[in-house]
């Protein structure tokens, strides 16, 4: 299953329900739920962190906190 | 202040304009507080709502919602849980982002459920056009069940609107929860937790256990009982994700009915510049060269209120020295009391640009991307994207780079932070170098077109950002802190940078800091100046001894003077414990007269060039010699003859000061981050041990 560190950038996702338990209660306060459309922009020149936009919130976070939380991706 | 005015809490999310608001209600009328218990800076101001009516609104920090995971982030919900009648707010003005509506409105329905007046303040209206929203604003009053009121404070519109509706809001004085949480995650269980006592709100006993946050005013009794809800964690961390998963059902619902974005109208100016701001080459080469835009201008643009300043209390000094009556006090003020007061204004055109620099970055929005491009790096020496911003203040001065690694939520990556950031070159440093360089690096051309002095001064800078991280480095592998690293990191939207703003923030920050450093400084001279003159019973006979000593000397009147002087700054107080560290700190190559300067620039670096300057004007024998400078550049070491600050000294000096935690007040500000003594001992022992082995090995090498 994906994760939102799996995303390429530019790739659009959903955040899977069973999700919850793993999204950091300051991540699901900034937007970051459950069914929430996710886009990754952009990537840090050393892979690390990530850049995404989720309900609206634009947000840098870290992959290993990205790699915690599966997604759905749009073509599947 | 009287008691009719209304307390006003204004809190809100970061990069929400809640800064311009602040500004926009209240003008200058600001000043700095402290919170009590917590020594962090509680920014006040009061505003006139009518002709009748003054509100003395607090701008509380920053944050997403009041469950705090920062330092910062933990004065909110502290603020708010406090019901002693003096501090606890009447009304609460949240301020929201037009665009951000939905995520801000998550941190407004928390507040909502406090039970308190609230006031919804939508900023940035001014771009809703531009943006393709529009906003069904009596529905949204009514849904949200507040008085919300659209303002563009940048523009200085709908200012007065808030004014009225907080002033409408405090006399009704109705205040009713938004979200009834118990009834969707656990009834009975809140129900139990409402029973404990009717003097808090169930939504304030639910943020006590989850935040582990208890007022004063909680008797033990019912901490007691509070204690027991905290004993199942997972439950209560399952019930915080529910909770907040169902405000942004309750939130969407109202958005539906009252808010339309029409996506096709937003710009993708954001994207189009993030390509270039967080580009693997442009990105670094961008950050690189503001940064040396911003040397540049510290040390050129700075150069010239600095000269001026100096030659203004030189000449102030010396028309005071005309005018007033010869004697003791007079001594005291013109030489101790202005020349300390002149060297903390010196720094006021440094401090002052590089504060601009860091709010323009801030305000526009740049500073995020420089935190998402940084991160990875600095967390290979144990810290955080967000420690950049400590290390680039640093420059100017250590304590509001310490006081900005609050915002860092991981404890191990903010302390190595805090105790790394005294490494870098602080504007305290420079003038010790500035006179250094002067007297023992000639002014000559390298490669053409190199300024051999600048070089140094450069150098002495990237030996300062090494040692930073180097240390970091040691600390990272060393100390073993748990402490969950947890970063994100809001990247807003890129905007010009309001003027009103930037100047708010260099004046007040330039005002906390001039007023802190004047206090030890300006206390130090006084103190210095008592030991230079005073001494046990050697300093009193001083004066006989050496008119006997060279009764057949025929000597002048002045050059007599001088010898009496020389004697009696030897038997003072400070003259014998120069005397005492001598032989410590002769392997360094210095002697008594650096001591002291050594020992009284412990408060604070800048202090030595002034020390050494008044122990060289008490004993100058060339009169012509008026500059520090000049005085430095005449001393002869009485052990070879030659000149006092040769090349081995010099640099062995400056090399001390690169490393010596020489700062009473960053020591001060360390105890008060770290709560403990430990760290700020830590600091100094280990600061010092280093400078005087480098200093050690720099002189027998170089001698």
């Amino acid at each position: 299953m994906s994760t939102i560190a799996s995303l390429h950038i530019g790739e659009i996702g959903y955040i899977s329900e069973e999700a919850l338990d793993f999204i950091p209660l300051k991540l699901l306060e900034m937007g970051c739920l459950p069914g929430a459309e996710i886009e990754l922009i952009q990537i840090a020149p050393l892979k690390d962190p990530i850049y995404i936009c989720v309900n609206g919130s634009h947000l840098a976070i870290r992959k290993e906190t990205a790699a915690q939380i599966k997604i759905l991706k749009s073509n599947n | 202040m009287s008691k009719n005015d209304i307390k006003v809490a204004l809190i809100g999310n970061p990069n929400t304009g809640k800064t311009s608001l602040f500004n926009q209600l209240t003008g200058l009328n600001q000043k700095v507080g402290n919170y009590p218990g917590v020594t962090v800076d509680k920014k006040l101001g009061v505003s006139k709502l009518s002709a009748t009516q003054n509100a003395i609104i607090t701008d509380l920090p920053g944050t997403y919602s009041i469950n705090p995971t920062s330092i910062d982030e933990s004065i909110v919900l502290k603020t708010l849980l406090n019901k002693d009648i003096a501090a606890s707010p009447d009304v609460i003005l949240v301020v929201a982002d037009i665009e951000n509506l939905k995520r801000n409105l998550l941190l407004f329905s928390q507040i909502k459920d406090l039970e308190i007046p609230t006031v919804l303040a939508i900023n940035m209206v001014d771009q809703m056009t531009k943006k393709g929203i529009t906003i069904d604003l009596s529905v949204l009053r009514k849904e949200l069940n507040t008085e919300v009121v659209l303002v563009s404070a940048r523009k200085n519109e709908g200012i007065k609107d808030v004014k009225e509706a907080i002033i409408r809001c405090h006399v009704a004085a109705k205040a009713s929860p938004l979200c009834n949480i118990d009834s969707k995650i656990d009834a009975d269980y809140f129900a139990k937790l409402k029973e404990i006592t009717p003097n808090y709100s169930m939504y304030e006993l639910w943020l006590m256990i989850t935040q582990n946050s208890f007022p004063d005013t909680i008797s033990a009794e019912e901490k007691e009982k509070l204690l027991g809800f905290q004993r199942d964690i997972s439950k209560l961390k399952k019930y915080q994700h529910k909770e907040t998963i169902y405000r942004y059902q309750e939130i969407n619902k109202i958005l539906k009915k009252t808010y339309l974005v029409d996506k096709n109208k937003a710009t993708d100016l954001r994207s189009r510049l993030d390509k270039i701001f967080t580009h693997k080459i442009f990105g670094y080469a961008i950050f690189v060269f503001l940064l040396l835009l911003i040397f540049q201008s510290i040390f050129d643009w700075a150069s010239v209120p600095m000269d001026f300043i100096d030659a203004t209390f030189a000449d102030i000094s010396s028309y005071a020295k005309q005018q007033l009556p010869a004697g003791v006090l007079s001594d005291l003020i013109t030489e101790g009391i202005i020349p300390g007061v002149g060297g903390v204004i010196i720094f006021i055109p440094q401090i002052a640009i590089l504060f601009m620099f860091i709010a323009i970055l801030e305000e526009t929005g740049y500073m995020s991307r420089v935190v998402f491009l940084m991160d990875r790096i600095m967390r290979r020496f144990g810290m955080n994207g967000k420690s950049v911003i400590p290390l680039i203040s640093g420059t100017a001065c250590a304590i509001p780079a310490i006081m900005a690694t609050r915002t860092i939520s991981s404890w191990k990556e903010r302390l190595i932070t805090i105790l790394v950031t005294p490494f870098t070159t602080c504007s305290a440093r420079l003038p010790i170098y500035a006179i250094l360089i002067a007297l023992i690096i000639p002014s000559k051309k390298v490669f053409g077109f190199l300024n051999l002095q600048g070089l140094v001064l450069l150098s002495l800078y990237a030996l300062g950002f090494a040692t930073a991280v180097l240390a970091a480095f040691i600390l990272h592998k060393t100390l073993h802190i748990n402490s969950k690293s947890f970063f994100v990191v809001e990247m807003p939207n890129y905007k010009l940078p309001s003027l009103k703003n930037v100047f708010f923030e260099v004046v007040g920050k330039t005002k906390s800091f001039v007023l802190e450093a004047g206090k030890i400084i300006l206390a130090l001279s006084i103190v210095l100046w008592f030991l230079a003159s005073n001494g046990p019973a050697s300093f009193d006979n001083a004066e006989k001894n050496t008119i006997e000593n060279v009764a057949n000397k025929n000597l002048s009147d002045d050059e007599l003077q001088q010898k009496i002087a020389s004697a009696q700054l030897q038997n003072s107080y400070i003259g014998i414990l120069g005397k005492t560290i001598e032989p410590t700190i002769k392997p360094l190559g210095y002697d008594w007269k650096i001591g002291i300067a050594l020992i009284t620039s412990f408060a604070a670096r800048e202090v030595f060039v002034g020390t050494l300057a008044t122990i060289y004007s008490v004993e100058a024998d060339d009169e012509d010699a008026t500059t520090i400078k000049q005085k430095m550049s005449s001393e002869i070491n009485p052990d070879t003859g030659q000149k006092r600050f040769n090349f081995a000294v010099g640099m062995s000096l400056m090399i001390f000061y690169a490393f010596a935690m020489q700062c009473m007040a960053t020591l001060a500000i360390v105890k008060r981050e770290t709560k403990s003594w430990k760290w700020p001992l830590i600091q100094l022992f280990g600061m010092g041990l280093l400078a005087y082995v480098s200093s050690f090995i720099t002189y027998q090498i170089l001698s």
